[in-house]
């Protein structure tokens, strides 16, 4: 008797449905236990442990296995191609996922919208204000802080560590958070002393650890005597600061263990507040808003503790204006400011506070950053 | 801009090679040595990787630098022997086997590296050559580790031992001819297993030099593929070490032009200045091409080569 021939997709679908049916029984146990238990997924684009990016949406990740009734599953290391949409697919359809962060930046286009639409139970959320509601399907959601404020913060601490009047940024590559990040800080050392410059070097990707090393260096050798960053792993650009015996400040997570005696002050995400929130809520039966942001106020983002190296002076100047932010429309662009290529970008008496919409397509380096965005 | 102006690119570019160029180096050595008897093994990125993580993991734990450095050579030669033991089979690719023992290598770094990616590993001692410059810059640029001191004496002592030795003699009989390697009574398969290995430890301690001095961390981002580029530099260098000293210090020092023509102001067009390594390898390669000089220098075993 001849056989039908099998399709391979046919196979696939048949194994898959069979796998997946067997571990649908066996898995959510504790699911279907409690009647109303949640899994949630988070996906991380590098190591979790990176004293970074990733670890600071790792830190958040635990604070929400640690709910009752919520179980985590989580995958690192994951690129942003099709492995996403491989992984959503898998937390979804074999851990039961119903509740996703999807934390990198390159998730969101196409991934997560190619994932999304084919599971309108489940929630996509993710880490950028990318989000809008006429282009986007209802069960994604976006969520960002203002952590251009901790930069700010971060230069306070820089102006008063400085001597040479020079400080340094190891930057990514010049998309509108990073250059508000860069911006802010000169701007907040500035309130100390504003002959102070800022020297910025970018390395044109998120993680490469010698190159910046080599950054570091060069600012190092430019005599910037306090240095910061935006990369996804500060660990190299920390250490490698400390190294040469420079100042630095923080960011994405606490670096204080890597350089004790040299850390001033870091830029942190405080994801575990955020996430144990919008948990709670999908728990309670809610419905997560689409659009959510938040600053040092709504606890999205805290500071790293002072460092012994922070002098009373700096403390107090920097506890004074972190009260200022946490009132609430605070302005950390204002004007009469200049780009560093000469053209106006806001007259006298003019403003952008933290919320304002018009910081998140940011192109240009205030007066008094050396550096290029192309 | 600062007190030194355009000096400071000179000064940064002599740190970056001198910083930079060592796991090109150490990597680029062992790639010639396996080369040179015959077989490629592309795999050397895997090593390079597994040698940071075993390197960083035995500093860490013994508080031993140095330990740290052994322990990646015996790791790099144990993953050389699997490559030569398999490529000794008949009819194996040993560029096939190069690919699948990178994936295996850096697979299994990542594997064992998670514990290690938090802590803080001793650095390997550097030895500050620039201690009569008074130029802070100078005196960075100058501050050498010892890895570096002995790449480069390895480098030459490579190129005698392939001149005037009867090992060197035998690695080239081997890589040019097995016939007439067998005619003259060696066993092929167990000089270039040997040869394999060694090429291995140098990679590995290319990997700790790596995670322990510069950068001088242990994580998955680690190499941004020096193996890789290592390899190329073999070519680049005609698979004479000495030539793959000054490969790797030129590789090394284009690399330091990005960032130190940022620091000096000059920041328009910074992704063409971190492309300056490879526009520069390209150049080289075209510039000493020769209708008729194609290949100088490839022992004539090379699977590429046949």
């Amino acid at each position: 008797m001849p056989m039908k021939p099998l399709s391979r997709r046919g196979f696939l679908h048949g194994s898959a449905a069979a796998v997946g049916a067997a571990s649908l029984g066996s898995l959510p146990f504790q699911a279907q236990a409690d009647g109303h238990g949640l899994t949630v997924g988070f996906i991380y684009v590098g190591p979790k442990d990176d004293f970074g990016y990733n670890q600071a949406h790792a830190e958040g990740a635990a604070a929400v296995a640690m709910m009752d009734g919520v179980t985590v599953v989580e995958e690192e290391n994951v690129a942003e191609t099709v492995d996403v949409q491989n992984s959503m697919e898998s937390m979804i359809n074999f851990d039961g996922a119903s509740l996703l962060f999807p934390t990198s930046f390159g998730y969101f286009d196409p991934h997560i919208l190619e994932v999304a639409p084919n599971h309108p139970d489940v929630r996509f959320q993710h880490a950028a204000g990318l989000w809008s509601a006429d282009m986007h399907p209802m069960n994604v959601g976006s969520y960002f802080g203002y952590i251009g404020m901790g930069q700010y913060l971060n230069g306070i601490t820089a102006g008063h560590a400085t001597t040479s009047k020079k400080l340094g940024f190891v930057a990514a590559i010049p998309i509108p958070q990073v250059l508000l990040n860069i911006n802010s800080f000169l701007l907040g050392a500035r309130q100390v002393d504003p002959e102070i410059t800022c020297q910025v070097i970018f390395t044109g990707s998120w993680s490469n650890a010698v190159r910046e090393a080599e950054a570091t260096n060069a600012l190092a050798d430019a005599g910037c005597d306090v240095i910061t960053c935006h990369v996804d792993g500060p660990k190299v650009v920390i250490e490698t600061a400390a190294g040469r015996g420079s100042y630095v400040c923080g960011y994405h997570a606490d670096q204080t263990s890597l350089a004790p005696d040299l850390y001033l002050t870091g830029a942190e995400w405080n994801w575990a507040n955020v996430y144990t929130g919008m948990v709670q809520t999908a728990l309670d039966g809610g419905t997560i808003p689409n659009f959510v942001r938040g600053g040092l106020t709504d606890e999205f983002i805290k500071m790293s503790p002072l460092g012994p190296a922070v002098s009373d002076a700096s403390r107090a100047q920097f506890e004074a204006t972190k009260a200022e932010i946490m009132a609430g429309g605070f302005a950390a662009i204002r004007g009469p400011l200049m780009s560093n290529t000469g053209t106006q970008i806001l007259g006298a008496g003019e403003a952008l506070v933290e919320t304002d919409i018009a910081l998140e397509s940011m192109d240009y380096l205030v007066e008094g950053v050396i550096g290029s965005t192309s | 801009m600062n007190e030194l102006g355009l000096w400071a690119i000179p000064i940064a570019v002599l740190g970056g090679a001198i910083r930079v160029s060592t796991p090109f180096l150490f990597v680029s050595l062992g790639e010639v040595l396996t080369e040179r008897s015959g077989r490629i093994n592309l795999g050397l990125e895997g090593t390079l990787v597994i040698g940071a993580m075993v390197g960083y993991a035995v500093a860490y734990l013994s508080g031993s630098p140095w330990l740290g450095v052994l322990a990646a050579a015996a790791a790099g030669s144990a993953f050389g022997l699997i490559h030569g033991l398999i490529c000794s089979l008949p009819r194996v690719n040993d560029i096939a086997i190069g690919i699948a023992m990178m994936i295996l290598g850096t697979g299994l770094a990542f594997y064992f590296g998670k514990p290690f990616v938090q802590p803080v590993a001793p650095d390997l001692p550097s030895i500050p050559l620039g201690w009569w410059s008074s130029i802070p810059q100078v005196e960075a640029a100058l501050n050498v580790n010892v890895l570096f001191l002995i790449g480069a004496a390895a480098a030459f002592a490579l190129w005698w031992m392939f001149k005037t030795t009867r090992i060197g003699l035998v690695i080239r009989v081997v890589g040019d001819s097995t016939d007439a390697a067998r005619a003259m009574g060696l066993r092929p398969a167990v000089v270039r297993t040997l040869a394999t290995m060694a090429g291995g430890a140098f990679a590995g301690v290319g990997g700790a030099y790596l995670s322990l001095f510069y950068p001088g961390s242990w994580n998955e981002g680690i190499s941004s593929g020096q193996g890789l580029m290592a390899v190329a530099l073999v070519i680049f260098a005609r698979w004479n070490p000495v030539a793959c000293f000054g490969a790797a210090l030129l590789f090394g020092g284009a690399g330091a032009l990005g960032p130190s023509l940022q620091s000096v102001g000059i920041s328009q067009g910074y992704h063409l200045f971190f492309t300056a390594p490879y526009v520069l390898t390209l150049g080289v390669l075209i510039a000493t091409s020769s209708t008729t000089r194609a290949m100088t220098g490839a022992p004539g075993e090379l699977s590429i080569t046949k």
